[in-house]
């Protein structure tokens, strides 16, 4: 289930430079959670490289989620850096990103940085929380704990409350 | 590639303005949302109200650039946006409306969010697959955007007799609206005969049943329907969207070309 792997790479198996622009986009992060890079979001779906020309396609994560334009203009930046001056980044529509994508590393770092990660999606559906699970608190693991509101600081999240240690976290949503 | 090419080549123009029309709807609902942004009853609020309008607004960028492409890329989403006046824009009426108070907006959202579920989960079955990508990203929002603006209506109506009045008045004050959700002209009619647009008139039976229930259960009468009105899609507007693109495209009329 977990397709954490799923970043395509249309280049020969083994090919160095390919590796190399797999380790440079992963260190490309998101603007506004800056301890996951856009592979552990499951965002980064394609690398392919043609002659000089890198082609990068990413997925949107939210419809209208702002941070999209800084991540397109990092990977450009990054890649630039790195001497690769054609680059393209393309935005793919479907399949829809899902937080089912997001890798178990990046689910680790997010809980680290104080952000309980998101649920596993039941049968393909999901809203903030899934019927019959918890939202564990992501500094005392907690089971006990409660949603303030169904929105965050941004649209990705969602408020909660730590009943037992009392702190307020967000949640990354299930989508 | 496709053998039927003159029926392909006629629809061509009409997918164009039916994906225009649909970003209508959701860019005039998310400006109108986006007004609560700092203005909202309290802080959580103000948030999930902005994040929605960010939601909607980013769903109108989806098809305003698909359209843009498909004529031609000769406007791209912003053109769409910015440069087109009131009589060109042809989003659904109820979208348009004035945010009001608390009730009207949550009275207008909710409709509009049951209604869109429905829309969207029949938009995903489209034969045009972009309309059916941006639809399948939609629909997982819109579900979301049910569950808490349903919330409200039922802690609202169910609530004090201030904010029951005043959610019941609001849903009188919206329901002539509501009719032209499910109104379709000759055009949509080819576009749904083709498999692309969503056959509206058919969704009408379930998004009544569930308004239904949802009011009876917050203690609210459903309106009787006595009157309605239409027109959006004709661009056929109410005198409040003039305003609403005044503020809207006010930077790029003043100062045309305008990039930041």
């Amino acid at each position: 289930m977990n397709t954490a792997q799923n970043v395509t790479v249309t280049a020969p198996p083994g090919d160095s430079e390919t590796d190399r622009l797999e380790a440079l986009l992963g260190q490309v992060s998101d603007p506004e959670i800056p301890v996951v890079s856009i592979r552990d979001l499951g965002i980064l779906r394609d690398i392919s490289l043609d002659g000089g020309q890198v082609t990068v396609t990413i997925t949107t994560t939210y419809s209208g989620c702002p941070a999209m334009s800084t991540i397109k203009a990092d990977i450009r930046q990054t890649l630039s850096d790195a001497g690769y001056q054609d680059v393209q980044v393309k935005q793919s529509l479907s399949p829809a990103w899902t937080t089912d994508w997001m890798t178990a590393e990046g689910r680790e770092k997010l809980r680290e940085y104080g952000i309980a990660p998101p649920q596993k999606s039941v049968d393909g559906r999901c809203a903030v929380v899934s019927p019959g699970t918890a939202v564990i608190c992501p500094q005392c693991s907690s089971e006990h704990t409660e949603c303030i509101s169904e929105f965050g600081s941004t649209a990705c999240k969602a408020l909660y409350r730590c009943l037992e240690c009392a702190e307020p976290f967000d949640y990354f949503k299930c989508l | 590639m496709n053998s039927n090419s003159d029926n392909k080549e006629a629809g061509k123009q009409d997918i164009v303005n039916y994906a225009i029309a649909l970003g209508d709807d959701s860019l005039t609902l998310g400006h109108r949302l986006s007004e609560w942004s700092s203005n909202a009853p309290f802080l959580e609020e103000d948030l999930a109200l902005s994040n929605v309008a960010l939601d909607f607004i980013g769903r109108a960028m989806m098809f305003y650039s698909y359209s843009g492409e498909a004529e031609g890329a000769e406007r791209n989403e912003d053109d769409i946006a910015y440069l087109r006046d009131c009589r060109e824009y042809r989003n659904l009426l109820i979208c348009e409306l004035p945010i009001g108070d608390f009730a009207d907006t949550m009275a207008r959202q909710f409709l509009v969010d049951v209604y869109d579920v429905g829309f969207y989960t029949e938009l995903m079955k489209s034969a045009d697959e972009t309309l059916a990508a941006i639809a399948a990203k939609a629909v997982k929002e819109s579900r979301y955007h049910l569950r808490r603006s349903e919330e409200w209506i039922k802690r609202l109506g169910d609530g004090t007799d201030e904010s029951h009045d005043r959610m019941q008045r609001a849903f009188n004050d919206v329901w002539g609206y509501t009719h032209e959700l499910f109104e379709v002209d000759k055009t949509e009619q080819s576009l749904i005969n083709a498999g692309i647009a969503v056959d509206r008139p058919a969704l009408k039976a379930d998004w009544e049943r569930y308004v239904q229930s949802v009011l009876k259960e917050a203690t609210l009468d459903t309106p009787d329907g006595q009157w309605s009105i239409r027109g959006g899609r004709e661009g056929m507007h109410t005198e409040h969207l003039g305003y609403l693109l005044a503020e809207l495209q006010f930077m790029q009329r003043a100062y045309p070309g305008l990039e930041w």
